[in-house]
């Protein structure tokens, strides 16, 4: 879901910056309030945590390859504005350092991966677990089903996206400048391999890690409650 | 043990791992990312490279390109392997730095 340099039009990368500006501002301002020094280390391990799992490429025989992001995770552990700064923190280095994802694309990633997934999946997890007990198995369950629906949203903005572009930029000869497929073929792409295939380990390694928490160390769940209203 | 502890130790073993995250595609002849095709790959796919496509690709040369050092490309699977590793402990380090870095700055100093 890494969109590289050259596949957005100018218009497209300047907006998604321009979009996820104030939402940085803002994210550091909830931080500031609802972070506390303990957490910080969580933070940290949460953004590292998102970084290696998307390392982890999966296949689909013949086809592509796709990954988990871990975002819907760490907004659960310590809240969707503080999970949109660890995965942002992940997302550009990962442009700057590594070339996954272009420098130009850094506000459309961040969209759909460090804003729209982290925040779809958080609010379906807090949904589905209004009056869940910290240690009942349903945490575990409903933090797999939000990260699902958290990561097939991204990709679903991720395609709109791509296959926005032909529309805005053509040759007079017609041939694409940028990303060279319709939104016909991007959006069904994007959502198929992700609805089948990426969703589920987005799904599993989280519900996974939430299983493991609440046996390891329960507290670190309930902590977002103080913190968020 | 802390719990913070073992996270960290879960992390090390992931980027001990990641190599399955090269190996595993590779074996199941599993291509690039949808919409993440150099300008090759492109070529091969629609026929054409689009022209600001093919010029802003080359925007920006990132010191390990693809989790790889440059001019190992051609060296095999277990090179890629390990250069997969390095640069996931690089990219942990770099990143838990940088975020607990901006944690500190913004976090409450009490509790």
């Amino acid at each position: 879901m890494h969109i590289p340099d050259g596949y957005l039009g100018p218009a497209t990368s300047g907006f998604f910056y321009a979009v996820m500006l104030p939402v940085w501002i803002f994210a550091s301002r909830i931080v500031k309030k609802a972070l506390k020094a303990k957490q910080v280390p969580l933070l940290g391990i949460g953004a590292a945590f998102s970084f290696v799992i998307m390392m982890f490429n999966v296949p689909i025989p013949g086809g592509t390859t796709g990954h988990a992001v871990g975002g819907v995770l760490v907004a659960i552990l310590l809240g969707p504005w503080a999970a949109c700064i660890a995965v942002t923190v992940a997302l550009v280095i990962q442009a700057l350092l590594f070339g996954d994802g272009g420098v130009t694309a850094i506000g459309a990633n961040c969209f759909n991966m460090a804003f729209v997934l982290v925040f779809a999946g958080y609010y379906a997890y807090r949904l589905m677990t209004v009056k869940t007990p910290i240690n009942s198995n349903w945490r575990a369950i409903a933090a797999g089903i939000a990260a699902y629906i958290g990561i097939n949203i991204a990709a679903f903005c991720a395609g709109l996206e791509f296959g926005m572009q032909p529309l805005f930029h053509r040759t007079v000869t017609g041939q694409a400048l940028y990303c060279p497929y319709g939104l016909k073929i991007s959006v069904p792409a994007m959502m198929g391999e992700h609805l089948l295939v990426f969703g589920w380990v987005e799904a599993i390694v989280t519900a996974l890690v939430i299983k493991y928490l609440q046996k390891q160390d329960p507290a670190l769940l309930e902590v977002m409650k103080e913190a968020q209203s | 043990m802390k719990t913070i502890t073992k996270l960290y130790i879960g992390l090390g073993i992931l980027a001990v791992l990641t190599p399955l995250g090269l190996l595993i595609p590779d074996h199941f002849k599993a291509g690039t990312a949808w919409g993440e095709w150099g300008v090759d790959e492109i070529k091969e796919l629609v026929g054409y490279v689009p022209k600001k496509l093919e010029k802003l690709s080359e925007l920006w040369k990132a010191p390990l390109p693809d989790y790889a050092f440059k001019g190992w490309e051609e060296k095999g699977m277990a090179h890629l392997s390990f250069a997969y590793i390095v640069s996931a402990v690089v990219g942990i380090c770099i990143i838990a730095a940088i975020t607990m870095l901006i944690g500190k700055l913004l976090a409450k100093r009490e509790n």
